[in-house]
């Protein structure tokens, strides 16, 4: 049985009146038939730009919305009909630390920890060792508000990591952390899941992170999953082409008449090109760019393999919002 | 990382988890009352201390200037009565009330709910944890300003202690109201500004003496769950304190108290799953 069957979920949020200084806007439907299924011990990626509907999904999946149609099941529980139950099977790390700003990070994982049901001994010591693991005790004596962005996202899933649950539901844990804070949060993640076969569900819109740490990933674009596989299976879609990446010193020399043939099938991005082509064709464009005018005017090349971000545009998805670092 | 084979009963689609019963997994247990409510109101305190100490100086500063302004205007007796105990009491509205709804208009609109929301408590203690936390940080206020009064007015103080009842059953009132004027404001700005105007209504209408007050303004004053408060702690300075009247008071003050956490809680539950 999976830990989390997800079928034909559909939510809209309802359109909103205008109000002075506010354009009405119409209503929006986030999830549009959303089915997906997580298998247990697996850390499952849900992918795509911000306004996708990732965080829509989330948001039903830990019970705190009620979907308009569709099923969710959790670890077997109908969460549709009983959202309550949510709270007592799954850790959230939602976006905002509102709930959290004024308390001191050891605080805030200790009542969090003793509203997960722990005792107040039991708290305490896994507080500390929570703590310890990420490398956050120099600041246990810290508000959270006086933490940089990417410490007081660290904290906070600390929070999310006390009162051990089965199945941890992450909405972009890593915004703001620098490489040494990603990497505790990563091997935090891989601990849970080696000892007592943890589940996680990620949002994310970063694609190297969604490349080094999924085992499978829904890509989500305007509420829909247009494909879920592994990563690696993912990319062998569009495994027939390759990305090539031209950046320009002032303007691309379209007198050239070889760029002058690329121009039509570049994404251009100030003074960058991005072309996704087969692969002899690449081959047959940097040769041309690599001599003569064209490479008097070419500051930087770059010839890579695809990434979930071509297979996200070959899919079909908008461009622009997912994150390459 | 760990392959997901790699962990036992991972196998993808092999279905080899064994879970109890109906084939669901166990729940972890609800998280009780007492300590949910021990461990928010704990949480909130220590909050409130780091973040409210300039505020209940601006409180307690700003009921005792009231007091000395009116000292050139009112004599002692009956009205001297109301100034203090209505200034004390605005000490609780201050904190209870107005930080209270600012606070929770805050936490709904910015997200915050939903860290509370995900894990396993029962609203009430979220609401009165919170609201408890509030309403203890008004003692010292309070306190102060009840002692300066007595001074300034030349009141007996033989019967202050009454204040160990009023402070929380008019903190419980206003608290829950504050609470939910926070949860049921549409946005944060309107929170805002029903807590500032609630705390007005208590500044007005509990300091300035009943007698002289026209019958309309009278009712508003009769609806206001602070007035009976301000009343207890007024009939308390009497030599022989009619006592009836000071629990019949206070007992309005709990009922207004137990109706408002309520709301407030219902408010909550209905807040934190939209």
């Amino acid at each position: 049985m999976p830990v989390c069957a997800v079928r034909d979920l559909v939510k809209t949020y309802p359109a909103t009146r205008g109000r002075r200084g506010a354009a009405r806007a119409p209503a929006v439907r986030a999830n549009d038939g959303i089915t997906l299924e997580v298998r247990r011990g697996e850390i499952f990626g849900l992918l795509g730009p911000n306004g996708a509907g990732k965080s829509t999904l989330v948001r039903q999946l830990t019970g705190l919305l009620g979907p308009d149609s569709g099923s969710i099941a959790v670890l077997g529980h109908d969460l549709v009909r009983h959202p309550e139950r949510a709270a007592r099977l799954l850790g959230y790390l939602g976006q905002e630390s509102t709930a959290l700003d004024e308390m001191t990070v050891a605080l805030a994982v200790e009542t969090t920890g003793r509203l997960r049901g722990l005792g107040a001994r039991e708290a305490r010591a896994e507080r500390d060792a929570v703590i310890d693991e990420l490398g956050l005790a120099d600041l246990t004596g810290r508000a959270l508000k006086q933490l940089s962005g990417g410490q007081r996202r660290l904290a906070c899933f600390a929070t999310a990591l006390i009162g051990e649950r089965p199945l941890l539901v992450l909405d972009e844990p890593t915004t703001g952390m620098d490489p040494v804070a990603r990497r505790a949060v990563w091997a935090a993640v891989d601990r849970r899941r080696a000892e007592r076969g943890v589940t996680v569900v990620l949002v994310t819109h970063n694609v190297l992170e969604a490349e080094s740490v999924l085992d499978r990933v829904a890509v989500i674009d305007r509420g829909r999953v247009i494909a879920c596989d592994t990563p690696g299976g993912l990319k062998e879609t569009v495994s027939e082409e390759v990305r090539l990446e031209l950046v320009w010193r002032a303007g691309p020399p379209l007198d050239v008449p070889e760029v002058a043939a690329l121009a039509a099938a570049a994404h251009t991005s100030g003074r960058r090109w991005t072309l996704r082509l087969p692969a002899d064709q690449a081959r047959a464009a940097v040769a041309a760019v690599t001599s003569g005018p064209a490479f008097a005017a070419l500051d930087d090349f770059t010839l890579a393999t695809p990434s979930l971000e071509d297979v996200y545009l070959a899919l079909g998805g908008r461009g622009e919002g997912l994150v390459k670092a | 990382m760990v392959p997901a084979q790699a962990v036992p009963g991972a196998a993808p689609g092999a279905g080899a988890e064994v879970w109890t019963g109906d084939g669901a997994a166990p729940l972890a247990p609800r998280t009780r009352f007492g300590p949910a409510l021990g461990a928010v109101y704990r949480a909130q305190l220590s909050r409130a201390r780091v973040a409210r100490i300039p505020l209940l100086f601006v409180a307690t500063f700003q009921s005792v200037g009231i007091m000395v302004l009116l000292r050139g205007v009112v004599d002692s007796g009956d009205p001297a009565r109301s100034v203090v105990s209505g200034s004390s009491v605005l000490v609780v509205a201050f904190v209870a009330l107005n930080l209270l709804a600012q606070y929770f208009g805050q936490l709904r609109a910015g997200g915050g709910l939903d860290h509370y929301a995900t894990l396993p408590v029962p609203p009430a203690a979220v609401v009165l944890g919170a609201a408890g936390a509030y309403a203890s940080f008004t003692v010292p206020g309070t306190v102060v300003t009840a002692v300066t009064g007595c001074v300034l007015f030349q009141l007996p103080m033989a019967h202050l202690w009454v204040l160990a009842a009023v402070i929380p059953l008019s903190g419980a009132a206003l608290a829950g109201l504050g609470a939910a004027l926070g949860l049921l404001a549409p946005r944060p700005e309107l929170a805002t500004l029903l807590g500032q105007l609630g705390m007005s209504a208590a500044l007005l209408l509990g300091v300035l003496p009943a007698a002289r007050m026209p019958e309309v303004i009278g009712w508003a004053r009769d609806l206001l769950p602070s007035t009976y408060g301000v009343e207890a702690l007024s009939r308390s300075f009497d030599p022989h304190p009619d006592w009836l009247a000071v629990g019949a008071d206070l007992g309005v003050c709990a009922a207004v108290g137990v109706l408002s956490l309520a709301v407030a809680t219902w408010a909550y539950r209905r807040a934190a799953t939209r």
